[in-house]
């Protein structure tokens, strides 16, 4: 294996690159002397598959090992790699849906762990989460209003539940007086604003989304790519993204983390990785993608 | 074989959803039919097939080497589809019967379409698995499709359309559930395919990049109508109709460019 492997990792690889004289890339890549908003450090998931005999334990899946992520202040990251390649186990982790096996998540410098909801919810409070399908993400017999209103009541927002919904439904390029209307009125990129107002309403500081793009046409996601920076530039938000899609992680992110097979083969400012991949398989990733020039 | 679309004009309730289309696909060409969600060019390879809902007025004409298939029995269709046309359609998930080992489902329209004997279907099964590069032919075909990854489960749906060594395949996104490797693979497949067997291919997508990887020709849909039509490398360099100029724009803001 040639390049910076999972473990000596991940810090090694961002020391690197910064060292390597990263000006010039997008939206100031964090220092990692910097304290991220975001860490997770030594991240590993196993899964102990059915047994195959009845004498003998089952296997032992690695879905992730010892994974190192950071997120800076106003930083966008990405995450790519193919499917099975640990990104969405990594995002549950460090979204403290699912335990890690081992490792540890710690936002602005506090644990993060898996937990009562009540426990979580200073956590919740700071993130906000978008899914790849606006068609199933969004509850069909409820109004607008009332799911991008949603996160409000359960994570106890105090204020004008009313007035932030409509401020976030303009905020993303939706009208006020959609919030009563029904989920099934709107397109597909319209859902996906909706799913943004959703995950932004409570103000997070680190937006998160798993495959955001993937179902949209090519002129919606152009404009959702737009809808993007702008709450990042506006709102202070910092981005994880999860996707396979390297042209929008090559138009949104400022460094990326490459997956394979449940390990962090490289990781580096976007420009880094994507022009000069180090690692055969992000080479071989990027050699894949179709071009029109 | 040549596919003939002539003033296609399908309408669902009072609304055209194919307005007007004509296009031509000659032996051996491959031809890209590109719009977004709700343009019509699903529902223009469905109109070819015969498969359009029920609810759906169909006028105007599809003729294969000049035979009528609009109105025809669907006897009649059913074997035109499998036998002349092959079709690829997008989710390689939900196209293969989960109880049906990979072999019997290749072989399933030799089986409809013809006489074979059980060993018969079973070597064509085996040949037609290699031939789309699935690894160890003589054995896949007896695994069902959740023992295989999604790229290998593309290229089982891909054998069984070709597996009557149709004229014409029609493929309608079929690389939108795979991994950029994969697609890249399954790309190249289909442009093999052509060239080796002379087929013709209709390629029906919304993403002008990966069209830019199979397609010589375009056709540029927007609201059921075709708004512009050309060399592929010209509508990417030289688009005219607005619609055209917003694809290509938007593909540019989209999608991956090396420095």
């Amino acid at each position: 294996m040639t390049g910076p492997t999972g473990e000596a990792g991940s810090a090694g690889a961002a020391g690197s690159a910064a060292g390597a004289g990263t000006a010039g890339t997008a939206g100031g890549v964090s220092e990692p002397t910097l304290s991220p908003l975001l860490s997770g450090r030594g991240l590993t998931r196993t899964f102990r598959l059915p047994r195959r005999s009845p004498l003998q334990p089952g296997p032992v899946r690695h879905a992730l090992v010892d994974a190192d992520l950071d997120v800076g202040p106003g930083e966008s990251v990405a995450l790519i790699g193919e499917s099975g390649s640990g990104k969405s186990t990594l995002v549950r982790l460090l979204l403290a849906l699912d335990r890690p096996t081992d490792g540890t998540v710690t936002f602005d410098g506090r644990p993060v762990e898996p937990g009562r909801a009540a426990q979580l919810r200073w956590f919740r409070r700071q993130t906000g989460v978008v899914l790849q399908d606006p068609y199933s993400s969004l509850d069909p017999r409820m109004r607008v209003g009332d799911t991008v209103a949603e996160p409000l009541r359960h994570l106890h927002v105090a204020g004008d539940h009313r007035a932030l919904v409509a401020e976030v439904l303009e905020r993303v390029g939706l009208d006020a007086a959609d919030a009563e209307r029904w989920p099934h009125e709107f397109s597909g990129g319209q859902r996906q604003r909706i799913a943004l107002a959703r995950a932004v309403v409570h103000r997070p500081r680190l937006l998160v989304g798993d495959e955001p793009m993937s179902a949209l046409d090519v002129t919606v996601r152009a404009q959702i790519i737009e809808l993007l920076r702008e709450l990042r530039t506006d709102l202070g938000l910092s981005l994880l993204l999860v996707s396979h899609d390297i042209g929008l992680v090559q138009h949104l992110a400022d460094r990326v983390a490459v997956l394979r097979d449940g390990r962090v083969v490289e990781q580096g400012t976007t420009d880094d990785v994507l022009q000069r991949p180090q690692h055969e398989y992000t080479r071989s990733l990027i050699a894949s993608v179709p071009t029109i020039d | 074989m040549t596919l003939e679309i002539d003033h296609l004009t399908v309408t669902i309730g009072d609304r055209a959803v194919v307005d007007d289309l004509s296009l031509r696909l000659d032996d051996g060409a491959r031809l890209g039919l590109i719009g977004e969600s709700g343009s019509g060019k699903s529902l223009t390879t469905l109109a070819v097939l015969g498969l359009l809902p029920r609810t759906a007025r169909v006028a105007g004409s599809v003729r294969l080497d000049g035979r009528e298939l609009l109105g025809l029995p669907e006897r009649d269709l059913a074997r035109v589809r499998g036998a002349v046309v092959g079709t690829v359609f997008q989710d390689p998930r939900t196209a293969l019967d989960p109880v049906m080992t990979v072999g019997r489902q290749i072989a399933e329209p030799l089986r409809l379409h013809g006489t074979v004997t059980r060993r018969e279907a079973r070597r064509r099964a085996v040949e037609a698995a290699a031939e789309v590069g699935l690894p160890e032919p003589d054995r896949i075909v007896d695994r069902y499709p959740h023992q295989l990854s999604g790229g290998q489960r593309q290229r089982v749906v891909i054998a069984t359309a070709l597996i009557t060594r149709p004229a014409v395949l029609l493929a309608d996104e079929p690389t939108t559930a795979l991994d950029v490797t994969t697609q890249a693979e399954v790309l190249r497949l289909f442009r093999r395919l052509v060239d080796e067997r002379g087929a013709s291919l209709l390629f029906v997508t919304h993403d002008l990049a990966v069209l830019a990887q199979v397609a010589e020709e375009a056709v540029v849909l927007s609201q059921g109508r075709a708004v512009e039509s050309g060399p592929v490398t010209r509508l990417l360099h030289a688009p005219e109709h607005p619609v055209t100029r917003g694809l290509v724009a938007a593909t540019r803001a989209t999608t991956w460019r090396a420095s």
